[in-house]
């Protein structure tokens, strides 16, 4: 069970300004079904130009529930100004703190005060506009939003920008380009990673060549691909040759069978030995035996 | 606060009588089963007695039954055990919506080299035996699958596919802890090679389980040390557990019609009524082949964690298949195997009954629980009034 603070709770149980501001003058939608959470915001400005009234529907668990109910409170009575300023720390802490694991709750609810003020000053523009690249196709967050969320809470591991803004949590294909982004502006701070696969400089014996290779399909090739529903074995080794198999998808893939080959190509001759080439059993790839949907 | 615990499929109350069982083997009677002195022997007398009673209620014989720590070691037993007794076999077939006591384990198999076959299932979870049969091979070493899915409660015709793995020869294991206690056994008449039960899922405590080792099938041993369970799992005995799992499946034989009758007239009624209630909701898992105490109904456009949250509120203790309830960020494995679009994954609550169940238990349910979905309804942006 989550540990929630007594304050979020009390907005969950009891979400104060439900339902949506008649004639809004900014309305905030991100989110959607299929992530599991989604958040719509309107307010209404008054002769100030300040939040008079501030309203939210949200789909999603106790913690978005709350962050939102949280959200049109806090930003009731500020300038339009005030309000961009306003980060998901801000939330989170004015909250008591959130569980590490729902940070994107109050991540997304910046991102919806954002849209709607975006929305007003655009002059009604309907959707949020994404910026950036996507880098995570599962949850669709780009480089900006994670560049974001990195920065304001000061983030320094892939699966922190998970917890905070979902990205990486899906299939985990664009973990290392989360990876590169954290990099790039953590820099010195990003805490050593021990490589995983031990890199070999010296002679090795066949038997720890081939065990290099299997263990690199493991750990840097297999997960990859599984996380698209396909698969790789090893069938066997011949000197610098290695062959394999692809399962599933990759198998009926015939379009991008040359880059899948290239790419199990370029990490083995990272991981075990530049003198490695790559080459598809063809007998066993046309009985995709290990056929997924 | 009243609590009404629907969450029997997570783990269950001990029955009043199996402590009563357990209570003199912590204080009076803690010896030892393998010591020379009458003290620790007489124990071992408990441990024979308990065996023969899981043996009566899965219909075998005492000597095929090994305790373990619990459903998980017996699985993993299972499976690594089959594998090593048979190791020029390289083919392991098992489904998409195993728990994850044998999927992670069939997952990581891949990574010592072996072919791993995860059948699918239809969009009420029901499996397909025609493509199991085309999958089986002379490489297929061993098939695993469990007798009745945790989550929806779908029910597989393990009897068949242990006849067809069986003829193929191929050893046949399956992941029965949801189904003992709840669906009749014989396993004598039976072709499954191999069966996995957890004790806290039928009454008897925590950490003790039994893997069901048909005779002269081959399996290497887990745990290694002491001579233990004839060799077959090393560590000194879990007395209490044991004895208290011995009791329990007596008392599981006695129930078996009250849980096919009482509990299931609990669980169809529980689940009728809120269907008649509650729009926009729909059954997960096929409604012919079910176990008689699960229901899963998804709450479209509302979330799981959120229904749970408030029907804690109330007491009402039930499980989501969200994303949220489980800390990772995609709703339940076995609901995106059926092809539940994810406006129902992720509003997905499961309701599991037990003997101890009440109907004021029930009709407390269904009146709390229609306010609480119109309720997350009108906070909800995809419904609009």
């Amino acid at each position: 069970m989550w540990e929630y603070t007594e304050k979020l709770k009390d907005h969950f149980f009891n979400p104060r300004n439900v339902g949506e501001v008649e004639n809004p003058d900014g309305i905030g939608e991100v989110g959607s079904l299929a992530c599991g959470d989604a958040l719509k915001l309107t307010f209404k400005l008054d002769e100030n130009g300040k939040i008079a009234e501030a309203k939210f529907k949200t789909f999603g668990c106790a913690s978005a529930i709350g962050t939102s109910s949280v959200l049109t409170e806090m930003i009731k009575g500020l300038t339009l100004d005030e309000a961009t300023k306003l980060t998901n720390k801000d939330i989170a802490d004015y909250l008591g703190g959130l569980p590490e694991q729902k940070m994107h709750c109050s991540v997304m609810g910046r991102e919806a005060l954002e849209a709607a003020i975006e929305n007003y000053r655009g002059g009604g523009k309907k959707k949020h506009e994404l910026e950036g690249t996507v880098v995570c196709t599962c949850f669709g967050v780009t480089d900006k939003e994670i560049e974001r969320v990195v920065i304001e809470n000061d983030l320094t591991t892939v699966e922190e920008v998970t917890n905070y803004c979902k990205a990486g949590g899906g299939c985990g294909g664009c973990q290392g380009e989360i990876e590169k982004i954290i990099e790039k502006i953590q820099g010195e701070k990003v805490k050593e990673v021990p490589v995983p696969a031990p890199r070999r400089t010296g002679k090795m014996t066949n038997i720890q060549k081939i065990q290099l290779i299997q263990q690199t399909i493991n750990e840097q090739i297999r997960p990859a691909l599984r996380a698209h529903g396909g698969n790789i074995e090893l069938i066997d080794v011949e000197g610098n040759k290695v062959i394999v198999a692809f399962r599933g998808m990759c198998a009926q893939c015939r379009l991008t069978e040359l880059t899948m080959k290239d790419v199990v190509e370029a990490k083995l001759r990272e991981f075990v030995s530049k003198d490695l080439f790559v080459e598809e059993d063809k007998e066993s790839a046309q009985q995709p035996h290990n056929h997924r949907e | 606060m009243k609590t009404v615990y629907f969450d029997n499929n997570a783990t269950t109350k001990v029955a009043e009588e199996v402590l009563e069982e357990i209570k003199p083997l912590f204080c009076d009677l803690y010896g030892n089963p393998s010591s020379m002195h009458t003290f620790g022997g007489q124990i071992g007398r408990r441990i024979r007695q308990s065996r023969e009673q899981v043996a009566g209620l899965l219909g075998c014989d005492p000597s095929e039954i090994v305790f373990t720590g619990c459903g998980t070691e017996s699985d993993n037993t299972a499976i690594k055990g089959t594998l090593a007794a048979a190791p020029n076999r390289r083919t392991v077939i098992t489904t998409r919506v195993e728990h994850p006591a044998v999927l992670a384990v069939c997952r990581e198999l891949e990574n010592h080299g072996y072919t791993v076959i995860e059948l699918s299932v239809d969009k009420q979870g029901r499996l397909d035996i025609a493509e199991l049969e085309e999958q089986l091979d002379d490489d297929t070493v061993l098939v695993t699958i469990m007798y009745a899915n945790n989550e929806t409660g779908v029910v597989f015709p393990i009897e068949d596919i242990a006849e067809l793995v069986t003829s193929k020869g191929a050893i046949f294991h399956t992941d029965a802890v949801q189904a003992v206690g709840k669906i009749p056994l014989n396993l004598s008449k039976s072709n499954i090679d191999l069966l996995s039960l957890s004790g806290h899922k039928l009454h008897a405590p925590k950490g003790v389980g039994v893997l069901y080792v048909r005779k002269g099938t081959r399996l290497s041993p887990f745990m290694l040390g002491g001579h233990q369970e004839a060799g077959r799992r090393a560590g000194t005995e879990n007395v209490p557990g044991i004895v208290g799992l011995g009791k329990a499946c007596e008392l599981a034989a006695e129930n078996l019609e009250v849980e096919n009758n009482k509990v299931k007239a609990l669980r169809d009624k529980l689940e009728k009524k809120i269907l008649q209630k509650c729009p926009d909701c729909r059954i997960n898992g096929d409604p012919d082949n079910r176990l008689p105490n699960t229901t899963n109904i998804s709450f479209e456009y509302i979330e799981g964690e959120a229904i749970l949250l408030m029907l804690d509120k109330y007491g009402i203790c039930a499980s989501s298949g969200s994303a949220c309830t489980s800390g990772s960020l995609e709703p339940s494995h076995v609901l995106r195997a059926m092809g539940v679009p994810f406006t129902a994954a992720h509003g997905s609550i499961r309701f599991s009954l037990s003997r101890y169940n009440t109907e004021e238990e029930v009709d407390y349910t269904i009146e709390k629980l229609p306010p609480i979905i119109n309720q997350l309804r009108e906070l909800s942006p995809f419904v609009t009034k």
